[in-house]
């Protein structure tokens, strides 16, 4: 990374550390393991809903049922649920923001979440385009494996570097 | 104590050994547990949403539960290896946290509650299993179970912050 990138960043540190908000939410120490609480369970509707509409792409559940009726279901258990992933991975942030945003793992999460986004959004572009997208008798075959492959790796690799950012710390 | 003295051996197993004095090998076990446990609170919600009536109602209680509950368990049986192995590495200081011994509590009411669901609702759900509608005890049995799932995940983060 550029000095000028990290100087900046190491700023920005010091200035949220130095805030009330960040101060009230260091001096509180309940805190922090309810937000992370909040924050598993939020994970755990994404990736779920996620994995439900990868295993259908995989053909191994929901297979009697439209690629139409899965995506209504679980598609908006995908996305609605960031909302409260960012307002409480901001929380984490502002009460340790060295420890968050200098963090390499924490770094990484963030570079797989917007490829996570990108890959289901992508998803959602293809179902649009053509309705049988997914569909098992469908000739184009590749592309919904690899999406559901991408897609789990994807939100497994998410969650084991959130794990991780406790210990590059 | 004597099952202090069980934990006690536990944790001087070369297996626990192993994970106690690796450094990375309790960060990656800990992460296949997050993921597991993950995809065990996200897929039984899918199933309790459905006997409280609040989504997939288009699908029978029934079938929504014979299309999930694999995954369930799946995601249960890795969860429940990669925590003995974590417990193993630290048995006896495990064995006396609050929030440790609160788990394996939550964790059984969660199972009795679902042993009563099945001793209870499963004769009955032939009956109600295939309608939109869900008789008030499959309503009780999901409220709890949501509840114990979302307690058990609290009490996870209590350890990580209680031990070391």
């Amino acid at each position: 990374m550029s000095p000028v990138f990290v100087k900046s960043l190491n700023a920005i540190c010091v200035w949220i550390d130095q805030t009330q908000l960040s101060q009230a939410i260091q001096a509180t120490s309940w805190v922090v393991p309810t937000v992370q609480t909040v924050h598993i369970l939020a994970i755990a509707v994404v990736a779920s809903s996620a994995l439900m509409i990868d295993l259908r792409l995989l053909g191994v559940f929901w297979t009697d049922r439209p690629m139409k009726d899965v995506f209504s279901r679980f598609l908006p258990l995908v996305w609605w649920p960031l909302l409260i992933l960012f307002a409480t991975g901001a929380i984490m942030i502002i009460g340790e923001p060295a420890r968050s945003l200098k963090n390499p793992a924490f770094q990484l999460k963030m570079l797989l979440l917007v490829t996570a986004l990108i890959v289901t959004g992508l998803l959602q572009f293809f179902e649009r385009q053509d309705a049988a997208f997914g569909d098992l008798r469908s000739a184009s075959r590749p592309l919904p494996i690899i999406i559901a492959v991408a897609s789990m790796l994807l939100w497994s690799a998410i969650i084991f570097a959130g794990r991780w950012i406790a210990y590059y710390a | 104590m004597e099952l202090d003295r069980a934990f006690g051996w536990l944790q001087a197993t070369t297996i626990a050994k192993a994970i106690s004095e690796n450094e990375i090998l309790f960060p990656w076990i800990e992460s296949v547990h997050v993921l597991a446990i993950v995809l065990v609170v996200g897929t039984i919600s899918i199933v309790d949403l459905r006997l409280l009536g609040v989504a997939s109602l288009d699908r029978s209680a029934r079938r929504l539960m014979q299309d999930v509950l694999p995954f369930t368990w799946g995601a249960f049986g890795v969860a429940a290896i990669t925590g003995s192995l974590m417990f193993a590495s630290d048995a006896v200081n495990y064995a006396h946290n609050f929030f440790f011994r609160g788990k394996l509590v939550l964790l059984a009411l969660a199972g009795l509650n679902m042993a009563v669901f099945h001793l209870v609702g499963v004769g009955n759900i032939a009956r109600w299993g295939v309608t939109r509608q869900t008789p008030w005890s499959a309503k009780a049995v999901a409220a709890i179970s949501l509840l114990m799932w979302m307690a058990v995940v609290a009490f996870g983060r209590g350890i990580g912050f209680t031990m070391h």
